[in-house]
């Protein structure tokens, strides 16, 4: 299930004295069933990239191939695309609308014209993932829910379709930090246990590079860097130049190398960070 | 996209007419529309003409914005002429099957087709050169002069001025919302009439159910800044009458004046 | 050091359904003239609840809450309470009425009966403070999150309140909006001496706070410095608060046996006390 874009370009408004260029010339390659996460700054063109994934924009210039479907082919059926390309939209929540949980959710499935006993199945495993539990919550109404949630009924509704692509634009956008934690578990386990395909759309550096296996980077609508993390945190000074922060303690790694160069500077979590700073100061002792 | 929207088509320049007091504007419409109805003859309409067309070339509006409102209303201008050329009685002119058309008939149809087409341009020059707040601000102090309604200027306009203020960005959400449903396999194109207005469900619920929700903050927001209704509350820009509001009503009275003339004195 | 609101034993608990919710349970503290006040702690954990208490907009069931002296329960003086500790929320959109950016911000001293001239001077300082005065014929839709919040500050300080609170300003900004309004709140602070309440989950935002309070289920669970609350990381990730990474860092050091300063927040001071 791979996802393939070739040359692709988006103007916005073309024509119109209000014409601009979300994204230029991109050229990417998904693979089936990695965990990608996608940062950039806001206006860098990540929405409308994550748009062209289940065809909800078309491109101006360009083509996009999902699992081998050309989008711009006459007779590709956009519906299917879009049961195999799940997109779970910033405050989800905000597309609650029926009168229960099991309905709502029921939703997506339901435009699939599966039958009442598929989707029936569907909406519990759905719930099941989320952490929701079905028994108690299948009658209540969406909006008697707290904030968080009612999110994980949004992403319910997606996941129900089953989906061998999730891509999840800021799920965490809004939630406290114990919230965060939680959902981005969610996902990281849904991933190992699904083994779909998530793409993972964040602000936060921190959380990309503690879940992800390789990360796309993009500023101003084209896509700088595309690699593992590691590899990616090697660029520190790049991703400062397009206003990206790299962690906190791969900051403090780099400090630290001018003063011992056997620093190894592209270590992104505390876990490593602390064996590294041991043998530095180890290190230090010997001398 | 949607960020670009003008709402009430107004046309930003830098103007004459646009530097008007919205309430002369107002004003000024009211009494041409008023004038459209004592108009008689063609003569009446020459005038009229005359007097829009300084209008809207001072108003460094491009004509192309003006025909547009007309095109907007072309259904109602061609209803109104069919009507009047096929029911008035009078010295037959032309006959298509049963249907008669009268001289008196096509008379009245070309004297109506033009009354609407003034009124549409007169209406459009107003809104096409005044901001929505402004004209909200104009109708608010009008509306204040009116007996029974004045209890209700300032609700009414503040009403107004939050509505123009998130249009845009309910539109905004619209989008947003008819994208998540679409990726959930909603549909928005196919189907009958009625299926379609159900399909629009997924779209009107969470869209209500979000605008009572910013309603809600909305007004702790405002109560927050000690909004308590119109009582005692001031302006950042009162509106002012300048010198050009004073010429601008005295060409308004002398377009009347003229135009009542032409119901007594005739050129052909 | 003048007290400038005073929470005295105040709970509030509402009905659900049938069910009793106590989102405050007997919280007492004060808030100092001229400071710098962070409340952190979980959604759930009372410090919105207390925010719209301080603010009037919901009344305490038990406990009574002076703002510059004035009670939130007397129904008299409630705008003047509300005039003198302004408050600025979380949704940037939801808190702007009108089609261009200054006539918003005016929005507050007209409502207060300003006379024109002088909400058109206090219309520019507020928009200067927050650095937004080249935006001022703008219209709010097309600014970005951190912009509209900066103009909801400006929006509340136009009204010149002795205190701002700031209920979750940044939740729903992005980084570059959350550094822009961090910012602002800093200068508002201390250039302008205004006594800042801002309540926020991210711990990155209590740094430079003079005071800090931590809250959970609807209590005081934590008061102090940043220091000595960032120096607490067991209790903190007991609380599932994030710490800053160089703080668990630091924290981890130390458990390997390196001497180490628990308090340390920012990458400058791990590398300063690492190189000592």
């Amino acid at each position: 299930m791979s996802i393939e874009f070739i040359h692709l370009e988006h103007i916005y408004s073309k024509g119109t004295p209000f014409e601009h260029s979300a994204l230029e010339n991109v050229n990417l390659n998904i693979e089936s069933g990695k965990f990608i996460g996608l940062i950039g700054q806001t206006g860098s063109g990540k929405s409308t990239l994550i748009q062209h994934m289940n065809g909800l924009l078309k491109p101006t210039q360009g083509t996009v191939v999902i699992d081998g479907l050309d989008l711009s082919d006459k007779n590709t059926k956009i519906k299917e695309v879009r049961q195999r390309v799940g997109l779970v939209f910033q405050y989800p929540e905000h597309q609650l609308f029926e009168e229960t949980v099991e309905k709502d959710i029921a939703f997506g499935p339901g435009n699939l014209g599966l039958k009442k006993d598929e989707i029936n199945s569907r909406v519990k495993e759905a719930m099941d993932t989320v952490g929701i539990d079905y028994e108690e919550f299948k009658d209540k109404s969406p909006f008697e829910l707290s904030g968080g949630q009612m999110r994980r009924v949004a992403i319910a509704g997606v996941i129900a379709m089953r989906p061998d692509v999730l891509i999840l634009d800021e799920p965490t956008a809004g939630l406290d930090p114990r919230g965060r934690e939680e959902i981005l578990n969610q996902i990281k386990s849904m991933h190992s246990k699904h083994k779909m395909t998530v793409i993972l759309v964040s602000h936060s550096m921190e959380d990309i590079a503690k879940y992800t296996d390789q990360i796309i980077v993009m500023y101003r609508g084209k896509i700088k860097l595309y690699d593992t993390p590691e590899n990616i945190f090697k660029e520190a000074q790049l991703l400062e130049e397009i206003g990206l922060a790299v962690p906190q303690v791969t900051q403090l790694m780099r400090r630290l190398k001018k003063i011992d160069p056997l620093i190894n500077e592209s270590v992104f979590t505390v876990e490593a960070a602390k064996a590294e700073i041991i043998s530095m100061v180890r290190r230090r002792k010997d001398v | 996209m949607f960020k670009d929207v003008t709402v009430g088509q107004y046309y930003p320049a830098d103007s004459v007419i646009h530097r008007l007091d919205p309430r002369t504007k107002i004003n000024f419409t009211f009494l041409y529309i008023i004038s459209l109805f004592l108009i008689t003859s063609y003569t009446g309409y020459l005038v009229a003409v005359l007097f829009l067309a300084g209008i809207i070339l001072l108003s460094k509006v491009p004509v192309g914005y003006i025909i547009r409102g007309i095109k907007g209303l072309i259904f109602i201008i061609i209803l109104t002429v069919l009507i009047n050329l096929f029911v008035t009685p009078g010295t037959p002119k032309f006959q298509l099957w049963k249907l008669v058309i009268t001289e008196e008939g096509i008379h009245l149809a070309t004297f109506m087709a033009l009354r609407l087409i003034f009124l549409i341009m007169g209406t459009s020059i107003m809104t096409l050169t005044t901001s929505p707040i402004a004209l909200t601000d104009g109708i608010e102090y009008l509306l204040k002069r009116i007996p029974i309604v004045k209890a209700y200027a300032h609700e009414l306009a503040m009403m107004m001025t939050i509505a123009l203020r998130f249009i845009p960005t309910l539109m905004e959400e619209t989008d947003k919302i008819m994208k998540a449903q679409k990726a959930r396999g909603a549909d928005f194109e196919t189907g009958n009439l009625l299926k379609r207005a159900k399909n629009l469900i997924p779209l009107l619920v969470p869209l209500f159910i979000g605008a009572f929700r910013r309603a809600d903050e909305l007004a702790i927001a405002m109560e927050a800044r000690c909004y308590r209704g119109g009582e005692n509350r001031t302006r950042l820009k009162e509106l002012v009458y300048h010198w050009r509001d004073t010429y601008a009503y005295m060409v308004t009275i002398a377009m009347i004046a003229m135009i009542i003339l032409t119901r007594y004195v005739n050129i052909g | 050091m003048t007290k400038v609101i005073t929470v005295d034993e105040v709970s509030y608990s509402y009905k659900n359904d049938e069910e009793e919710n106590t989102a405050l349970d007997k919280v007492s503290l004060h808030i100092n003239q001229g400071e710098f006040l962070a409340i952190i702690g979980h959604n759930g954990s009372g410090k919105s609840t207390l925010a719209k208490l301080i603010n009037g907009i919901i009344m305490p069931t038990e406990g009574d809450i002076h703002v510059f002296g004035l009670n939130t329960k007397d129904e008299n003086t409630i705008w003047d309470i509300r005039q003198q500790a302004g408050m600025v929320f979380q949704n940037p959109d939801n808190q702007i009425v009108a089609t261009i950016v200054e006539e918003d911000v005016a929005f507050g001293p007209e409502n207060l009966g300003i006379p024109s001239d002088e909400i058109r001077k206090r219309v520019d300082w507020a928009l200067d403070i927050v650095e937004m005065s080249e935006y001022k014929n703008q219209k709010p839709h097309q600014l970005s999150g951190g912009q509209k919040q900066r103009i909801a500050i400006a929006g509340i300080l136009a009204m010149k309140p002795k205190c701002i609170i700031l209920d979750e300003p940044t939740a729903m900004l992005d980084p570059s909006g959350r550094r822009d309004v961090m910012k602002t709140i800093k200068r508002l602070n201390k250039e302008e001496n205004m006594t800042i309440v801002h309540i926020t989950h991210y711990m990155d935002e209590i740094v430079d706070a003079d005071r800090v309070v931590v809250m959970e289920h609807g209590t005081v669970v934590m008061e102090g410095k940043p220091r000595q609350i960032f120096s607490q990381i067991e209790e903190l990730k007991k609380l599932r608060l994030d710490v800053p990474q160089i703080t668990e860092l630091a924290y981890e050091l130390n458990k390997e046996g390196i001497d180490l300063d628990r308090d340390i927040l920012t990458v400058d001071e791990m590398v300063a006390k690492l190189c000592q």
